[in-house]
Parts: C-alpha cells; sequence; structure tokens
C-alpha cells in the first residue's frame, strides 16, 4: 500500500517513455520518481474506493447471479443520509454514520423484498433492467428530497496533507485505506470461517446443490444484499469528505466499481480489491503521464484487452461450463 | 407467411396514413423521433432478442453514423446521400472487426465489454474537439434532399424516417422468419448445440452484430440530418440503457415488440411532463412494475391483458 | 329621454368593458427551456426559478400592457434532443411569443435552426460566443461572452507580469467553449499556454493533473468548470502545495464555492458578474439597485443565495417585458424592438442590443474578484 519510492532508473525510464510517447515536455523542477509515486498513491487511494464498490457487486453475483445496478446509489446513500442526519437531526458524526449504514441497509432489503425475491423465473436481462429501474427511483427519489446540490462532508480528522516520501495524501486517505483492510481481513473470516459465510459461498457454486443441503437459498439472497449495502455505504461516506456528495455521484462511481470487479473476476475477497487498485492506479498514471481528457477510456480499453486475453479477471481459473 | 404480409400491411397503412390526423401539430415531430427510435430497437433486437447476445453500448455505432454523415456533409460537403453510405460502411467494418474479439464473451462479460466500448466511443466524441466540435456539438448538418424536395420540416421527415423504417422492419422480418433467423434461435437457445448441427455460431454473431451496428449507423445519419445539429450527449451511456429498455418493455424477439417499445418509450416523457418534477420517481417505477409483471413485454403483455378482460377468447403466440 | 340616454350608455360601458376584459383576459405565452435535470442542473434550476419569480412579480403588479404573462416551462434535461423536441413543442403547441432560455450552450445551438425559421425570438441563457457570434436574426443572449471573462484573466496576468499558464478545464460544453477562447486569446496577450490538461464533470479527483502541473514551469493556473469540480482541484491543489496563483471562472462565482472548497479557496481569482458583490459596490454603480433587489427576492423566494446563473433569466425576463412593452405584442414586433433595447441595468451588466450585436454586454460587465477569509473581495 504505501510504498517505497521505486528506484530511479526505473522511474525514470517509464517517464521518459510516456513522455516521448506523449510528445509533452516535462519540465520537472522536483524529482521524477517523486511525481510518479505521488501518482501510483493517489491512484491507490482512488482504487480503494472502486475496491469496495466492486466487493459489493461481486457479493450479490455471487450468491445470486445478478448485477446490481444499483449499487452505486448504495454509495451515494450512505453519504446523503450521513449528511441528512447531520443536518436534519443535528447528530454528531460518530452517530449519523452508523445511522446512515443501517439505513441503507434497511433499504437494500426492501429492494430485495419487493422485486428481487417475487421473480421466480426472471432472466438475467429482466433482473438487470429492474435494478437499472430502482437505481433511476432512488436517484429521483434523492433528487427531489434533498435537491441537486453538490455538499461537503467534514473530513474525518482534519485536512491536513501528510508527506510520504514526497507524497502527500490527506488523512481520509488512510481512513479509506484503514476500511479496505477491515474490509479484507472481515470478508476473509466471514466467508471461510462463519457458517453463513460459507452458506452464501455454497450458493455461489450451485444453488440447487445448496438448498438441496438445507441451506435456505432465500435468506442468503437477503445477506447478500443487506452485506452489499452495508459495503456501498461505507464506501460512499468514507470517501465523501474526499469528492463531495450529490445525487448522482452514484452513476460513475457504481460503473468502476463494476470494472473493479471484473478484473478481480468476481471474487468477494482479495482479487476484487486487487482489481480496483489496479484500476485506479492506471487511471491515475494515465491521467497524468498520457492524456487527462482520455483517462477513462484508457481505463475502458485496459478492461476490454483484459477480457479480451483473460476474460475470467487475473485471479480465476477459467470456468467451465456445462452443456 | 401471408399472414406476416397482411400484419405488415396493415402497419404500413397506418404508418402512412397517420399524419392526416395530425397535420402540423408538435405530435409529427415526436413521430419522426419515435421513427428513428423504432430503426434501433428493431436493430438492437435482432442482436438482444434472436441472437441472444447483450449491447449496452448501442448508442456508439448510433453516434458513429450520426457523426460519419455530419462531418462528412458539414466540414467537407460531401453529398448526404454519399456520406450517409459512407458512414455506414465504415460502421459496419468497425463492427465486424470489433465483433470477433467482443462476442468471444458472454453474459455479464460481455455486457460490460459492450459498455466500455460505448464509453470509449463517448469520449473520443467529446475530446476530438478540432473533428466533432467535441461537447458543444456540430451544428450546419444539411438536410436530405431528393432531386427538388428537400427535407426540412417533420411532415416530410416523418415519412423519410418512416419509409425507411418500414424497409428495415421489413428486411428484419424476412430475416428472423428464414434459415438464418431459426439458427439465430438456435444459438441463443445453446450455442454447443447450435454449432453441433453445422451453425457456424461465431461468424453469424458476428454478422449479426454489424448488421445491428449498420441499421444503427443508418439511423443516426438520418437523426443528424432531421436535427442539423448533434452533440455527445445524446449518443451516451444513458441513451444505451434506453435502447435495451426500449426492446425489452416490448418484448425481447419480436420485431413488431420493438415497434412498441420505442412508441411508448419516445411518447412517455411526453405524457410524463404533467407530472412535472416527479417524472423521473415515475419512469422508474414503470421500469420496475413493467419488467416484473410482463415480463414478455407489452407484446405479449397486451394480449394477456386483452385475454383477462374478455374471458371467452384465447389468443395464441405469435413471434414477430 | 334620460332613460334612454343612460341606457345607451350603459349598454356602451358594458361593450367597452367586456372587449377591454376580453383583451385583457388573454395572457401573453412566453416559453423557456431549461436544463432542469440532468448534468446541467445547476444551470437550469435557479434559472427556472428566477424565471417563475420575475414572471410572478410582473402579474403582480398588473402585468404588462395590461396583460399578464403565462410562462411555459419544459426541461431539457441537458440533451440536445429533447431541447429541439421542447422547442417544436412550445412553437407548435403553446404557440409562444418568445422563448427564454435553452441554458446551455448545445441545446442553444441545437434550437437555433428551429427558431430561425419558425421567426420567434429566442434570448439564451447560455455563455457560449458562437451563439451570436456569427449574427442570427431571432437569437439573443443574456449570460456574458466567456470571451470576456478569458480577456479579463489575461489583463489581470499581465498586469502581474505571468505569461506562462497551464489550463484546467472541464470537458462539457462551459468548459470547452472557455478553453477555445483561453486558447484562442492567448497569443494577442502574450500569454503562453504549457500544457491544456480536462477533466470529467463528474471526476472527484484531479491530483495526477495537478501533480503534472505542480512539475512544470507554468507560473499560473486557469481552471474552467463549473462546481463540484473547481472545488475539488482546489483542495487537491492545497494537498499537493501547488504554490502558484489559481485563476478559475465565473462558473464558480457563488458563495457555494467557498463553502465546497473551505479553506482551500483561500486566494483563489476570477471574473464575476456584479451579483457576487453586490453589497461591495460603490452606490454609484448603475447595477446596484437591480442586484440587491434580485439577491434579496431570490433569497426570500427560494431560502437559497441568487446567483450569477438565475441572473441570466432574470435579465431574459426583463428584456422582453421592455420590448413587449416598447410597442410589440407580435414575434416578430418583439425582436424588433429588442434590437431597441438600450442601456437596461440587469444582473449580468448593462444590456444594449442592436441590429449589430445581439449580446449587448461589454468587457465591464465583468468584475475581477479574490477569496479571502471565506468571502468575495474586490480586485482593482
Amino acid at each position: 500500500m504505501l510504498n517505497q519510492s521505486p528506484t530511479c532508473s526505473a522511474g525514470d525510464l517509464i517517464i521518459a517513455c510516456a513522455a516521448f510517447i506523449s510528445h509533452k515536455e516535462v519540465q520537472s523542477t522536483m524529482d521524477i520518481s517523486q511525481q510518479l509515486l505521488q501518482y501510483i498513491v493517489s491512484g491507490l487511494s482512488t482504487g480503494a474506493i472502486y475496491a469496495l464498490i466492486g466487493l459489493g457487486f461481486a457479493i450479490i453475483y455471487n450468491s445470486t447471479g445478478i448485477i446490481n445496478f444499483a449499487q452505486g446509489e448504495f454509495v451515494m446513500l450512505g453519504a446523503v443520509l450521513t449528511l441528512s442526519f447531520i443536518s436534519a437531526l443535528q447528530l454528531p458524526l460518530l452517530l449519523a454514520v452508523p445511522l446512515a449504514i443501517a439505513a441503507t441497509t434497511v433499504i437494500g432489503v426492501i429492494f430485495e423484498r419487493l422485486t428481487i425475491r417475487p421473480l421466480k423465473n426472471a432472466t438475467p436481462l429482466s433482473l438487470v433492467i429492474i435494478t437499472i429501474g430502482v437505481s433511476i427511483l432512488l436517484r429521483g427519489i434523492v433528487m427531489l428530497l434533498w435537491g441537486k446540490d453538490t455538499r461537503a462532508l467534514p473530513a474525518f480528522s482534519g485536512n491536513d496533507p501528510l508527506s510520504i516520501a514526497g507524497a502527500t495524501i490527506l488523512p481520509q486517505h488512510l481512513w479509506i485505506f484503514a476500511l479496505t483492510g477491515l474490509v479484507i481481513i472481515a470478508n476473509k473470516l466471514y466467508f471461510y470461517y462463519s457458517i453463513s459465510g460459507k452458506a452464501m459461498r455454497a450458493c455461489s457454486f450451485n444453488r440447487r446443490a445448496a438448498s438441496l443441503v438445507g441451506i435456505d437459498v432465500k435468506r442468503m439472497v437477503l445477506f447478500s444484499f443487506m452485506i452489499s449495502a452495508a459495503l456501498g455505504s461505507m464506501a460512499g461516506i468514507i470517501v465523501a469528505p474526499l469528492t463531495m456528495t450529490a445525487y448522482d455521484v452514484g452513476i460513475m462511481l457504481g460503473l468502476k466499481g463494476f470494472c473493479a470487479a471484473i478484473i478481480g473476476g468476481m471474487s468477494s475477497g482479495l482479487g476484487t480489491v486487487i482489481g480496483g487498485l489496479i484500476l485506479g492506479t492506471l487511471e491515475s498514471l494515465g491521467a497524468g503521464l498520457i492524456s487527462s481528457g482520455y483517462k477513462d477510456a484508457i481505463a475502458f480499453i485496459i478492461l476490454l484487452l483484459l477480457l479480451f486475453i483473460r476474460p475470467q479477471g487475473l485471479f480465476k481459473k477459467g470456468e467451465t461450463e456445462r452443456v | 407467411m401471408k399472414r406476416e404480409m397482411v400484419k405488415f400491411l396493415i402497419l404500413t397503412a397506418v404508418v402512412l396514413l397517420a399524419p392526416l390526423l395530425f397535420t402540423g401539430g408538435y405530435l409529427m415531430n415526436v413521430l419522426v423521433f419515435v421513427g428513428i427510435n423504432t430503426m434501433l430497437a428493431v436493430g438492437l433486437n435482432l442482436l438482444l432478442g434472436f441472437a441472444g447476445q447483450i449491447s449496452l453500448g448501442h448508442a456508439a455505432f448510433f453516434g458513429l453514423g450520426a457523426y460519419g454523415s455530419g462531418i462528412l456533409t458539414a466540414t467537407y460537403a460531401v453529398n448526404p446521400w454519399l456520406a450517409m453510405l459512407l458512414s455506414a460502411g465504415a460502421v459496419a467494418l468497425l463492427a465486424f472487426l470489433v465483433g470477433f474479439p467482443i462476442l468471444k464473451l458472454k453474459g455479464h462479460y460481455l455486457a460490460m465489454a459492450t459498455l466500455g466500448l460505448g464509453i470509449i466511443v463517448y469520449i473520443v466524441f467529446n475530446e476530438t474537439v478540432d473533428l466533432t466540435g467535441g461537447p458543444s456539438g456540430l451544428s450546419g448538418i444539411p438536410n436530405l434532399s431528393f432531386w427538388k424536395l428537400t427535407f426540412d420540416n417533420d411532415f416530410k421527415n416523418y415519412y423519410l424516417i418512416w419509409g425507411f423504417t418500414l424497409l428495415i422492419m421489413l428486411l428484419s422480418i424476412n430475416l428472423v422468419n428464414s434459415r438464418i433467423g431459426r439458427a439465430l434461435r438456435a444459438i441463443h437457445d445453446s450455442e454447443v448445440a447450435a454449432r453441433v448441427m453445422g451453425v457456424n455460431a461465431r461468424l453469424l454473431k458476428v454478422q449479426v452484430f454489424t448488421l445491428s451496428a449498420l441499421i444503427s449507423a443508418v439511423a443516426g445519419s438520418l437523426y443528424a440530418h432531421t436535427m442539423t445539429f448533434i452533440s455527445p450527449a445524446s449518443f451516451g451511456f444513458h441513451f444505451s440503457i434506453e435502447l435495451v429498455t426500449m426492446v425489452i418493455i416490448g418484448g425481447l424477439g419480436s420485431i413488431y415488440g420493438s415497434l412498441l417499445g420505442a412508441v411508448l418509450l419516445t411518447l412517455l416523457p411526453e405524457l410524463l411532463r404533467a407530472f412535472q418534477d416527479y417524472d423521473i420517481i415515475v419512469y422508474g417505477l414503470l421500469l420496475i412494475s413493467m419488467t416484473m409483471f410482463m415480463p414478455g413485454g407489452l407484446v405479449k403483455g397486451i394480449p394477456a391483458g386483452i385475454a383477462l378482460l374478455l374471458p371467452g377468447r384465447r389468443r395464441r403466440g405469435e413471434h414477430a | 329621454m334620460l332613460t334612454r340616454v343612460v341606457r345607451t350608455t350603459a349598454v356602451f360601458l358594458l361593450l367597452c368593458l367586456t372587449t377591454a376584459s376580453a383583451f385583457a383576459a388573454a395572457p401573453i405565452k412566453i416559453g423557456a427551456i431549461f436544463a432542469i435535470t440532468g448534468p446541467a442542473s445547476f444551470l437550469g434550476e435557479p434559472e427556472r426559478n428566477t424565471a417563475q419569480m420575475v414572471v410572478d412579480e410582473i402579474n403582480k403588479a398588473g402585468g404588462v400592457k395590461g396583460r399578464q404573462l403565462q410562462l411555459v416551462v419544459y426541461d431539457s434535461q441537458g440533451d440536445a434532443t429533447k431541447a429541439v423536441q421542447a422547442a417544436t413543442r412550445l412553437i407548435k403547441e403553446d404557440k409562444v411569443v418568445a422563448i427564454v432560455g435553452p441554458s446551455t450552450t448545445g441545446d442553444t445551438m441545437a434550437v437555433i435552426p428551429i427558431v430561425e425559421k419558425a421567426n420567434i425570438p429566442m434570448i439564451s441563457c447560455a455563455a457560449g460566443s458562437k451563439i451570436t457570434d456569427p449574427l442570427k436574426k431571432w437569437v439573443f443572449k443574456t449570460a456574458q461572452n466567456d470571451a470576456l471573462a478569458v480577456d479579463r484573466i489575461y489583463e489581470h496576468l499581465k498586469q502581474n507580469n505571468i505569461s506562462k499558464v497551464a489550463l484546467l478545464t472541464v470537458s462539457d460544453s462551459f468548459g470547452s467553449s472557455g478553453r477555445e477562447q483561453l486558447k484562442a486569446q492567448a497569443a494577442s496577450h502574450g500569454i503562453q499556454i504549457l500544457s491544456d490538461d480536462t477533466y470529467g464533470p463528474k471526476d472527484t479527483d484531479m491530483t495526477a493533473q495537478i501533480t503534472k502541473i505542480r512539475g512544470s514551469q507554468a507560473q499560473a493556473m486557469i481552471c474552467w468548470g463549473t462546481n463540484p469540480g473547481p472545488a475539488v482541484i482546489a483542495r487537491n491543489s492545497k494537498q499537493l502545495g501547488l504554490t502558484i496563483p489559481i485563476y478559475m471562472s465565473h462558473g464558480v462565482s457563488s458563495k457555494k464555492f467557498i463553502d465546497l472548497a473551505g479553506d482551500a479557496a483561500e486566494g483563489i481569482r476570477l471574473p464575476s458578474g456584479r451579483v457576487l458583490v453586490a453589497d461591495l459596490l460603490p452606490n454609484s454603480d448603475r447595477q446596484k439597485k437591480s442586484l440587491l433587489a434580485f439577491v434579496k427576492d431570490y433569497q426570500k423566494h427560494f431560502k437559497a443565495e441568487g446567483d450569477h446563473f438565475g441572473g441570466h433569466a432574470w435579465d431574459a425576463v426583463m428584456l422582453l417585458k421592455g420590448a413587449i412593452e416598447r410597442g410589440g405584442d407580435s414575434p416578430a414586433a418583439i425582436r424588433d424592438q429588442l434590437e431597441n433595447s438600450r442601456n437596461v441595468a440587469g444582473v449580468g451588466g448593462i444590456f444594449n442590443y442592436t441590429p449589430q450585436d445581439h449580446a449587448g454586454l461589454k468587457k465591464n460587465a465583468f468584475v475581477l474578484v479574490e477569496v479571502k477569509k471565506k468571502d468575495w473581495v474586490l480586485l482593482k
């Protein structure tokens, strides 16, 4: 995570190549490897957010086979609700945050109960459309109740930049890394060492077999939505002090999170996290070294190349399909 | 096939005579856009409904056709019909080349890949300011004209657009009822089984993808000449999702369903104007409830609804 | 005999009254296209609010020439296709005599061919210089040209002996319009643009671009965009320890920007319409009265700061009102009277429309301001 500075020669070589390709004069008045380090550090912090969101996608997909396009809205809801609790109910930050996470989880449950559970034989495509409809609905409700304004959440522990080997980082970034680390550990413990976690993994391998051995598949689906909603809202809250929040922050974040999950092979753990980190870092390097206008395009081109060459993601073994 | 012909002729008659009801009204303008959206929905349905391949980036082909025609006619003063041909040809070639690697993917991987493709194309539209005018758009695109007749008002554009739309619908109906159509449905059901039966699945998927892109590009050119102004915002991710919604709500695997879906989704904002700010919520609710309660789309849902209301009658499901 | 006179007079009076009320009853329909939802809603919503507020006030004071105004508003959602549909509907179905809006340059360019063909005057609230240059017969605008803002910034840079700048613009029509002007006017002001970077409207982290700028020889950074992007850029710049002066655009001339950027906003300079610093203006300033009225009104109606963008709609409606009062209630007459608008003190500036100039504002429509201690101060 917070690595040491890469060796100067490697850094210089990369910079020189990139500068040559982009035909720009990069006259730096500071150490070139410092610049590179800054790109990487910033990219890692953005990537951690994508990772958290991607985990939400992966967890729901693994237990239900559904791609939940409304995942980005959970992220948005976390931050928006926290702000509302702080301003409308005058709650301190420490209370507002868990309350917002709980509220978002409840919304996730309602969503699952009303739209996913009643459907018995929906095609995957219908499910995609339903989740898109829910995301539009959630966005519309928030837009009406909350307005279209962008608002800032106060940083958890101040705004003074910290310097690490020449690259600067804000305290909020440390919170993000800490949360990501905690989530990785919690995920591993839950999915590999607890009964319900193992049950969820069983559902992802084969639903029918799982129900035959006595696992309540419907409840597992509910749990997966709850966990994803909670994760999403946590991601939204922890990043809001940096990026500010409004009713439509969910769209792009959701998309990038989905990318991260695909890169990671839809794993509910470390794979997706690494996928997110890679995505964020590549984006940052692309923006700084090649072209800021095309930075999103660079991220998606890399995704496409990855999908062409190794569609199961970086960390899964190949999939087999029964015919 | 006779039944199909009769249905199609009735549709043609309705389309040709409808303007007499709405002359000069604002509704003509809306119907022009319904025509364009129908073309797009039919093209997408061939890929999505019949061949069963998800595409969340179809607005890209629409936009490429529009910008191709727009740039050639506005900046380089090429003859509009020639520009449309060149543009559609270029887009078809691109789709053919991209199709091979992309269509190896399945399910949500394919969805993500097409999504990514759509976004990359959108970014290119936005960033190549010198060519496309960037976010502020490209203006000065001439109207189409045929000898002395210039298509410069809603009435004439209606017939122009719907002429193309009906033609494309006719070709698509013929396609899906032919051997190729059956091969497509075989691929949709089980690709492996189809290949075992001798269907060149890979080539066929790419061919359908290319055809679908071609149709979208033609629609894009027509759109550019009708609006005389285009901007990247109309060709983004949002519109791709709208197209998929049209196809699904209308009914996957049904050409007439695509027509219904396009009609509904283009007219919906007009109908929802009454709700003012609440229209987004109504849109979302409609999407959810239609998908939940009418999974076969309107084309199955309306007859089913009628059957519910008239207990004596029974109607059999039909294709296209 | 007397009763006959009385009776005839009574009937005569009655006839006069009924015809007068029949005329008074027919309202003047004005259409409006604003981007109320979608990516440009920060423009469309205050514009719609303001337009409605002004029309209500005019009607409460008796209307225009005895007739009430009726505002018909449609939402373009920031999409050119929908703007076109809205314009067609306003003209064909609602039969409006004039159109206010649209909010964005893109939407405006899409609608221009329609109003030109239908001979309906349109006053756009968008900033793009190309809306009125080249001149179109039926198209006017109230938002200050971004060309003027760029001119102001470059002037100030030269005054402070700065000649090398780095650009960071948003990739939407507001940003690309500004970028066009920044590049076009650089040479004539002796400014050299060292780097030209962009960011997306919804991007949440610009540290990569700013890191690159920090490592270059740029003596100032010019950032062109609207909230929340510039606020993120301000914070990122503070985090990265950027020392060169930062200039922004009138897109963030609102208290909101300072709220979002917090301490990071200190020292940022930008050109702004006078509405931002209305209470700091000398009493001799001709706009001060209408500015304060606008700010107070908006605060009363909507409990929010009346900003720069809402002002565009205020100006448009007031200019229309003036044109109708001076003798127009048919679209052609309104258009002709608009071209006779002289010295109208509005929110965006003092407007002078002529047959050659449909933008109406000069460089002095902008003042240069700086953020000091979380508030705006006027710069010389």
